[in-house]
C-alpha cells in the first residue's frame, strides 16, 4: 500500500510540475485583450468600432488613415473628383488577396453591392453614393446623391472584399438574422490587409499572423497577434499585471493609477472623438416627465441656460471621471473635421446665474423632470448622471434618474417614440467630420435621414438650411465656416449642454510601441516590440 | 422502475414548457434588441422592419409558441449578436461548463469527505478546528470574491496559473476539451477551487455531521465490541452509512455548480454557457437566452431524476420497505 501511494504521489507531482512549468514566451507575439468580442468575422456585419477596427488589420478599404489620421492611398493609388458629383478612384494593381486570387475593379463593384445590400449593417458608409462604375479592371468612378468633398472620409472603413471567395463559399450576402444560418464570412476572412486570420473561436480568441505577400512594407515586426475577449473589469487587469496580456482596452478608470505605477506598464491616452452631451426635449408642449404641467419649460432658452450653468464640469472630470475626459463647448469634439477652440469654450460654471434664470423663467422653487442615462454605455455614465442630478438640486431641479442597460435605454429614448425629457448621449461621427454630428442630433427631424438622434427635437431653420449645404459645399473654407456657424447658433440657444470627449484609454507594457487612433480604433500595423 | 422513469420524463417537458413560458413574459422586459444589431445611422423604419421581421413587435404569447413550434423541430434561431445558430453555440459552450462543473464536483467530493470525516473523527483536534475556520470562509465568501482573490494571489503576485480563459484545447468530435494540455489543466485550478469552494465546505460539514450521527448509534458500538480495527469501523461502517444523505445532496448540488457556474465564468472568463448568458442579457439576445434556460432546465430535470433512480438503487432499506409493502400487504 505505502508502495502504491508513493507512486501516486510521484505522478501527481510530475504533472503538478509539468503544467507549472512556465512556457517561452515568443518576443514577437503580441496578446492583446478588449471587454468585448469582435463578434464576427464579417465586416460588413456590424457598424461597430471593436469590429471595424479589428477587421482592419485583415481587410483594406481603398483609402485608408495613417499615423495622424489623415487619408493615405491603400487599394485605390489615386483619386480625383471628375465633376462635382464624380470621383474616379485608380486602383492598385498587382495586390492578392490571402487565398491568391487577384485584387481589381470586380472586387469593388461586389464589395458596393455587398455592403448596400439588405442584411448589411454599413450601408451608412456609402450612403452618400449613388452608383458604381466599372471603367476598366483598375479604374472604378463613384456617382453621389449631391456633391461630396468628403467621399474619401467617408469610405475608410468600407473594407473591399474579395467575389471570387464570397461567391465560392455562398457568402455573397451578410447574415439574415431572421434565417437560421450563419454565412462562412463570419468565421472566415479573406482580405487584402497586413494580417491574415489563422484561428477564429468566437468569444474566446482570435489569431492573426503577418500576410507575408502584402503589397505594402510592413512597418510593424510581429509574428502573431492574440486577440482575446475578457469582459470582466478586474480580470483583464489581472491579466495584464501577471503578464498574460500586453496590452489591454477598456481601461477601467479606477486602475489606470495603479496600472501607471506598476514598473514596465504604462497608459496611453487621448481624448475620443466622441462627445457625451445632455439633451432636453424642446418639442413637445407638455413634458412626459415632470412637475410642470400644460407647458414646457424646456422650451425657454433661459431654463436649458439654467440647466447648463448648474453643471459643474470641472467636478465631472476630476472626480467623476478621474480626469480622463475634456470638456467640450459643442457638438464636436477635438479631432473632428470642422473643430475650433474659440468655440470650444464652455460657458462658466455659475449657479447663482443659473438660480436667477430659473427665478426670471418663473420657477422660483424649481420643478421635477425624469432623466434617462444608460448605465453600460459610456463611461461612467450613470456616475456623470447622478453628478449632474446633484448639482441641479443645488438650484432647486430636483431630477428622478431612471438609469438602465443600454438596451432599455435606447428602446425608451430613440424614434418613433422619443419618450424622454431630460437625456444622456454620445456620439461619434464615423467620418470623423462635423457634418454627420450635425446632421444626426442637429437637424430638424422630419426629413429623411434627418435628424435621426436629435432626441429631443431641436429645431432651427437657419441651421436646418446650413446643414444642407454643407453636404455639397465643395470649397473647404467656406464649408468650415458654415459648420461654424452653424455650431455657434446652436451652442448660443444652448440647444444641448455638451459635456465632454471622453478620453481612449489603453494599458500597454513598456516593450510595445503602438499608434492609439481617437476613434478607439487599434491598428496592428503600426505596432512594434521588443 | 420505467414507469416511474416515463412518469418523470413526461413531467420533465411540462416543466420545461413553463420554464420557457415564464422566460418569454420576462423578455419583455429586457429591452430592444434591434437598437444593438443595427448601425447608428439606420432609420426608424428599417429598424421597425428589422423588429417586425424578427416577431418582436408580437405579444408575448406568440412569440413563446412560436419558439416552442420551432423548437419541437429543433430550430433555435440565430443569435441576434454573433449570427451564428443557438444550437450551434451551446454545443461549443457547454463542453467548457460541464467539465468545469464536474471538476468541481470531483473536487468537492475528493476533499469534502475526507475533511468531513477528519473533523468527525478528531473534533477537538488543532487541524480539525482549522477545517472548520476554512470552511466558514468557503460559506460566508461569495465567489467572485474568491475568484479575484485568488487570481491576485496565484496570478498576479505569484504568476503560477493562468487568471483567464481555458487555455489550449483539443477537438475531440465537437466536444471541446481542456483536460488533456498542460494550459488546460493549469486553467482549470482556479476556476474549479472557486466555483466548488461552497459546495466543498458544505460537503465537509454535512459528512461531519452525519459521521457524528452514525458514530452514536449502537451497530457501531457493537462493532467496536467486536475487535474491528478503527479504520474498518470508519470507513467500512460509518462512512458507508453517512454516503446515502451525502449522494443525494452532491446530487443536487450539481445542478447548483452549473448554474452557479455563471457568476465563475464571468471572473475567468471561462469560455461557457453562463458567460454566454451574461452577454446575451446585456445584449438583449432572445433566442440565446431562451435556449440557455431551456438547457438549463433540462439539466436540473436530468440530474434530478438520476438522484431519484440512484437513490433507490444505493439504500437497500428503500427497496426492502418497498417489498413489505407489496409483498406482505400490511
Amino acid at each position: 500500500m505505502p508502495k502504491r501511494l508513493l507512486l501516486f504521489a510521484a505522478v501527481i507531482v510530475t504533472v503538478l510540475s509539468a503544467a507549472l512549468s512556465i512556457q517561452p514566451v515568443s518576443a514577437k507575439t503580441l496578446r492583446w485583450a478588449n471587454d468585448g468580442d469582435v463578434i464576427s468575422m464579417d465586416p460588413y456585419s456590424r457598424n461597430e468600432i471593436l469590429l471595424i477596427g479589428f477587421m482592419g488589420n485583415v481587410y483594406e478599404p481603398l483609402v485608408r488613415r495613417d499615423r495622424n489620421m489623415e487619408p493615405e492611398p491603400a487599394l485605390a493609388t489615386a483619386w480625383a473628383q471628375t465633376a462635382p458629383t464624380v470621383w474616379r478612384f485608380d486602383l492598385r494593381r498587382n495586390v492578392r488577396f490571402h487565398d491568391g486570387s487577384p485584387f481589381n475593379a470586380d472586387d469593388v463593384m461586389f464589395s458596393f453591392e455587398r455592403a448596400r445590400s439588405p442584411n448589411s449593417n454599413i450601408p451608412g458608409l456609402i450612403a452618400s453614393i449613388k452608383e458604381a462604375r466599372k471603367i476598366d479592371d483598375y479604374t472604378v468612378e463613384f456617382v453621389t446623391y449631391g456633391p461630396d468633398p468628403i467621399l474619401i472620409r467617408e469610405i475608410s472603413n468600407w473594407f473591399i472584399m474579395d467575389r471570387e471567395w464570397a461567391e465560392k463559399n455562398n457568402a455573397t450576402r451578410p447574415a439574415d438574422l431572421t434565417k437560421n444560418e450563419e454565412t462562412f464570412a463570419s468565421r472566415n476572412a479573406n482580405g487584402t490587409g497586413p494580417f491574415m486570420l489563422k484561428e477564429r473561436q468566437p468569444n474566446v480568441r482570435t489569431v492573426l499572423v503577418p500576410n507575408p505577400d502584402w503589397w505594402d512594407k510592413p512597418e510593424h515586426n510581429l509574428t502573431e497577434a492574440v486577440f482575446s475577449w475578457i469582459a470582466n473589469d478586474a480580470t483583464r487587469v489581472a491579466a495584464l499585471l501577471s503578464g498574460e496580456i500586453d496590452m489591454i482596452y477598456t481601461v477601467p478608470p479606477q486602475d489606470a493609477d495603479r496600472i501607471a505605477r506598476t514598473p514596465g506598464l504604462r497608459i496611453v491616452q487621448r481624448p475620443e472623438l466622441r462627445v457625451v452631451f445632455l439633451g432636453f426635449d424642446q418639442l413637445r408642449d407638455e413634458l412626459l416627465e415632470s412637475s410642470v404641467k400644460g407647458k414646457n419649460p424646456f422650451k425657454d432658452k433661459r431654463v436649458r441656460q439654467a440647466f447648463y450653468q448648474a453643471i459643474d464640469i470641472e467636478t465631472i472630470r476630476t472626480k467623476v471621471m478621474r480626469g480622463a475626459a475634456v470638456p467640450v463647448g459643442t457638438m464636436i469634439g477635438e479631432g473632428v473635421n470642422g473643430f475650433d477652440k474659440a468655440l470650444n469654450e464652455r460657458y462658466p460654471y455659475d449657479p447663482s446665474a443659473a438660480k436667477k434664470l430659473l427665478t426670471e423663467a418663473g420657477y422660483p422653487n424649481g420643478f421635477d423632470v425624469g432623466m434617462d442615462c444608460p448605465n453600460d454605455r459610456y463611461i461612467n455614465d450613470e456616475a456623470i448622471c447622478r453628478a449632474v442630478a446633484g448639482m441641479l438640486a443645488r438650484i432647486g431641479i430636483t431630477v428622478n434618474l431612471n438609469a438602465q442597460t443600454r438596451a432599455k435605454y435606447f428602446n425608451k429614448i430613440l424614434g418613433p417614440a422619443y419618450n424622454t425629457s431630460f437625456y444622456m448621449l454620445g456620439w461619434t461621427p464615423p467620418t470623423a467630420d462635423a457634418h454627420d454630428s450635425l446632421l444626426n442630433l442637429l437637424a430638424s427631424r422630419g426629413a429623411a435621414n434627418h435628424g435621426l438622434f436629435n432626441v429631443g427635437g431641436y429645431s432651427n431653420a437657419r441651421v436646418d438650411e446650413l446643414i444642407d449645404a454643407i453636404r455639397g459645399e465643395l470649397d473647404p473654407a467656406k464649408r468650415t465656416d458654415m459648420i461654424h456657424e452653424a455650431l455657434r447658433i446652436h451652442k448660443e440657444e444652448f440647444g444641448h449642454i455638451p459635456l465632454h470627449q471622453q478620453t481612449v484609454m489603453w494599458a500597454v507594457r513598456d516593450s510595445v510601441q503602438l499608434v492609439q487612433q481617437p476613434d478607439n480604433i487599434f491598428p496592428l500595423r503600426f505596432v512594434t516590440m521588443k | 422502475m420505467l414507469v416511474f422513469i416515463l412518469r418523470r420524463l413526461a413531467q420533465s417537458v411540462l416543466v420545461m414548457l413553463a420554464v420557457a413560458f415564464i422566460a418569454f413574459a420576462l423578455f419583455n422586459y429586457v429591452g430592444d434588441p434591434v437598437s444593438g444589431m443595427v448601425g447608428q445611422d439606420t432609420s426608424l423604419e428599417d429598424r421597425q422592419k428589422l423588429r417586425h421581421d424578427l416577431g418582436l413587435d408580437d405579444p408575448f404569447p406568440v412569440q413563446y409558441a412560436r419558439f416552442v413550434g420551432n423548437a419541437v423541430q429543433g430550430k433555435f434561431g440565430l443569435s441576434y449578436q454573433q449570427a451564428i445558430p443557438v444550437d450551434r453555440l451551446i454545443l461549443d459552450k457547454m463542453p467548457a461548463t460541464l467539465e468545469l462543473s464536474l471538476t468541481a464536483a470531483l473536487l468537492t467530493m475528493l476533499v469534502g469527505v475526507p475533511m468531513g470525516v477528519y473533523t468527525a473523527l478528531h473534533q477537538d483536534g488543532p487541524l480539525a478546528r482549522l477545517f472548520m475556520t476554512v470552511s466558514l470562509i468557503g460559506i460566508s465568501l461569495p465567489p467572485f470574491v474568491v475568484g479575484i482573490l485568488l487570481i491576485l494571489v496565484f496570478s498576479v503576485n505569484l504568476g503560477w496559473l493562468p487568471s483567464f480563459g481555458r487555455g489550449e484545447v483539443i477537438q475531440i468530435g465537437w466536444w471541446s476539451t481542456g483536460l488533456l494540455t498542460a494550459s488546460g489543466l493549469k486553467s482549470l485550478v482556479l476556476p474549479a477551487i472557486t466555483l466548488g469552494l461552497f459546495q466543498m465546505t458544505l460537503i465537509m460539514r454535512l459528512v461531519r455531521s452525519e459521521m457524528l450521527e452514525v458514530l452514536r448509534t449502537d451497530y457501531i458500538r457493537f462493532a467496536r465490541a467486536r475487535g474491528l480495527p478503527n479504520r474498518t469501523v470508519h470507513f467500512g461502517h460509518a462512512l458507508k452509512n453517512t454516503l446515502v444523505s451525502v449522494i443525494t445532496i452532491a446530487g443536487l448540488q450539481l445542478g447548483a455548480l452549473i448554474a452557479f457556474a455563471v457568476i465563475t465564468e464571468t471572473v475567468f472568463q471561462w469560455p461557457g454557457m453562463g458567460l454566454m448568458f451574461i452577454q446575451a442579457v446585456t445584449f438583449a439576445d432572445i433566442p440565446v437566452m431562451a435556449a440557455y434556460l431551456l438547457v438549463g432546465a433540462f439539466f436540473f430535470l436530468a440530474i434530478n431524476l438520476c438522484v431519484d433512480i440512484l437513490y433507490q438503487i444505493i439504500d437497500p432499506r428503500l427497496r426492502i420497505n418497498r417489498g413489505t409493502a407489496n409483498g406482505y400487504g400490511r
